[in-house]
């Protein structure tokens, strides 16, 4: 999987990215909306697609073998919630994202801290990295499969490989990025090495660093949910796979709902981690570009 | 004038270095150890041939490649038009971005089962799982380039009576087209997942559905030449991704050249 370079994806206007600034000033705040508010336009519209759900197979445009409606899977998610198994499924999806995140983020890090610094190291690795990078994870499945079968590690392989690229180029970019003037002041002040790097370097590729954790936290979950669905390592994608071989088609949909559930989960989660460790950056960066 | 000779010399010894040393400490690490599963280098080169001839190619991974740039390329006219229209709308902004939010939370392989169920295991189900897993980062990207058009630049424009298409041309997809090409980047590696996904699932034929045949068949060589194609198509993808990005962006990049270089 190989996501990005420059303009970072996702979703720019949040956190200052390399193309966020350039794209235009933010909207004003100022501008005064009139009627309903956003929250209840947004549920209105839930509201509107559950209703759309629930009426295409029920006037018969669609058979509901092949779509139930809303009220059905919804019923259908709630029974799975009840069952061990169900939890069990998500578990093993949870760990095995985290645990391959987890692995991804902190070699990539490093790496990308140790490559960053050192321009000769940075040059010499550039042609590997730019090759490695385009390779989609999938093709590691056949791999992992002989290699693991059906053991979590097969699920970790290609977590690792394809959440490691995003959060690399980011370090990379980051510690491009960091204010040479700021570097040189704090030379000049006989700070050490390391105090260098806790004190400039890292608070200055922070933004890239959580940006690439974001990006690393989609791809890992993508990547999990993958690996269990095609080579079969337990988790909520296997249990699609034989809820799809089986028939079920209200368990089908009503364990897509829940992968989706999560993969909103996972969003929120970093973006209040990102939130949380950029308080001081954003106002800082707002009074910049004002 | 021998300066610029041996910057170049640098240059290449500077791409090629690491490549050429891991591709011998594989050789290397491979005839040392005779694992069952890593076949040395040399092997895999030659097998390649072997397996991919243009034969294989044109029934096996052409069709591939047609559906990933069929689905790729619907999924961007769609996404942007969707995009530019919610875009422009703060009242349908905040109406429908919950529903495709969570849409997009979604990891695409999973639609892959339920998109099997309506459209069988034919290439318009592969077509369609390949558009309803990339849709999302072009369309909300769009969404948010839209959104954010630079307020001057749109009462600029207004005061000068552009309006629709020229309006639409020079100022809305101009000013959103950084972000539109980041989604459309994001959107070409899960386009390349889902290619694949799509035939390990269910298919008879197709890039994926070959490589599963070896690896389950411990054809090991051969998946490895798979997994090389696939890397090279990749890259390959990317490659002519950064071209066409570059070209398109070419004004943003300069603009945001000049801005540093004036700071």
């Amino acid at each position: 999987m190989t996501l990005v370079t420059a303009p970072t994806p996702g979703r720019p206007a949040t956190v200052p990215t390399v193309a966020g600034s350039a794209a235009g000033p933010a909207q004003p705040l100022s501008r005064r909306r009139r009627g309903l508010p956003n929250a209840v336009l947004g549920l209105l519209g839930i509201v509107t697609f559950l209703t759309g759900w629930e009426a295409v197979p029920r006037v018969g445009l669609v058979s509901t073998q092949f779509l139930p409606p809303a009220s059905a899977v919804l019923r259908t998610l709630a029974d799975e919630m009840g069952r061990p198994a169900f939890w069990t499924a998500v578990g093993d999806t949870v760990v095995a994202w985290a645990l391959g995140l987890a692995i991804a983020f902190a070699a990539a890090v490093v790496l990308g801290f140790v490559v960053g610094a050192v321009p000769a190291l940075r040059a010499f690795t550039a042609s590997t990295a730019e090759f490695l990078r385009p390779i989609p994870s999938v093709a590691l499945i056949p791999l992992a499969a002989l290699m693991f079968a059906t053991d979590i590690r097969s699920t970790l392989m290609l977590v690792v490989y394809a959440a490691f690229w995003q959060v690399y180029i980011q370090v990379l970019y980051g510690v491009a990025d960091i204010d040479p003037v700021a570097e040189d002041t704090a030379r000049s002040y006989g700070l050490s090495r390391w105090s260098r790097v806790r004190h400039v370097a890292w608070p200055s590729a922070l933004p890239y660093v959580l940006t690439g954790l974001r990006l690393g936290a989609a791809v890992a979950l993508i990547l999990a949910v993958t690996a269990e669905l095609i080579i079969g390592s337990p988790g909520l994608g296997q249990s699609i796979a034989v809820a799809q071989s089986s028939g079920a088609t209200a368990d089908v949909y009503a364990l897509v709902i829940a992968t989706g559930a999560l993969g909103v989960i996972v969003n929120i989660v970093v973006r209040v981690v990102e939130r949380r460790l950029l308080r001081w950056h954003s106002s800082v960066r707002g009074e910049v570009t004002v | 004038m021998s300066a610029p000779l041996s910057r170049l010399a640098l240059r290449v010894a500077q791409i090629l270095a690491l490549p050429v040393f891991l591709i011998v400490l594989w050789w290397y690490l491979s005839r040392a150890n005779t694992s069952l599963f890593v076949p040395t280098p040399g092997t895999i080169a030659g097998v390649f041939g072997e397996v991919w001839t243009p034969e294989r190619l044109r029934t096996d991974a052409l069709p591939s490649v047609l559906r990933l740039l069929a689905g790729f390329s619907l999924a961007g006219v769609l996404g942007i038009a969707l995009g530019v229209l919610i875009g422009s709308s703060p009242r349908l902004r905040a109406f429908s971005e919950p529903v495709l939010e969570f849409f997009r939370a979604i990891p695409p392989p999973v639609l892959v089962p339920v998109l099997i169920l309506f459209a069988g295991i034919d290439s318009t189900m592969k077509v369609a799982v390949i558009i309803s897993g990339c849709i999302w980062p072009i369309l909300l990207n769009t969404v948010e380039g839209v959104r954010a058009v630079d307020p001057v630049l749109a009462d600029t424009c207004r005061s000068y009576g552009i309006r629709g298409g020229t309006r639409l041309r020079t100022l809305v997809l101009r000013s959103a087209s950084p972000q539109i090409m980041a989604g459309l980047r994001q959107a070409l590696s899960i386009a390349i997942i889902l290619m694949v996904i799509s035939e390990m699932f269910a298919a008879s034929s197709g890039l994926g559905f070959t490589i599963v045949q070896f690896q389950r068949g411990f054809a090991i060589p051969e998946m490895w030449t798979g997994i090389v194609l696939l890397g090279l198509l990749g890259f390959g993808l990317a490659m002519v991704f950064g071209v066409v990005e570059r070209r398109v962006l070419s004004w943003y990049l300069g603009l945001r050249r000049a801005a540093r270089g004036s700071n």
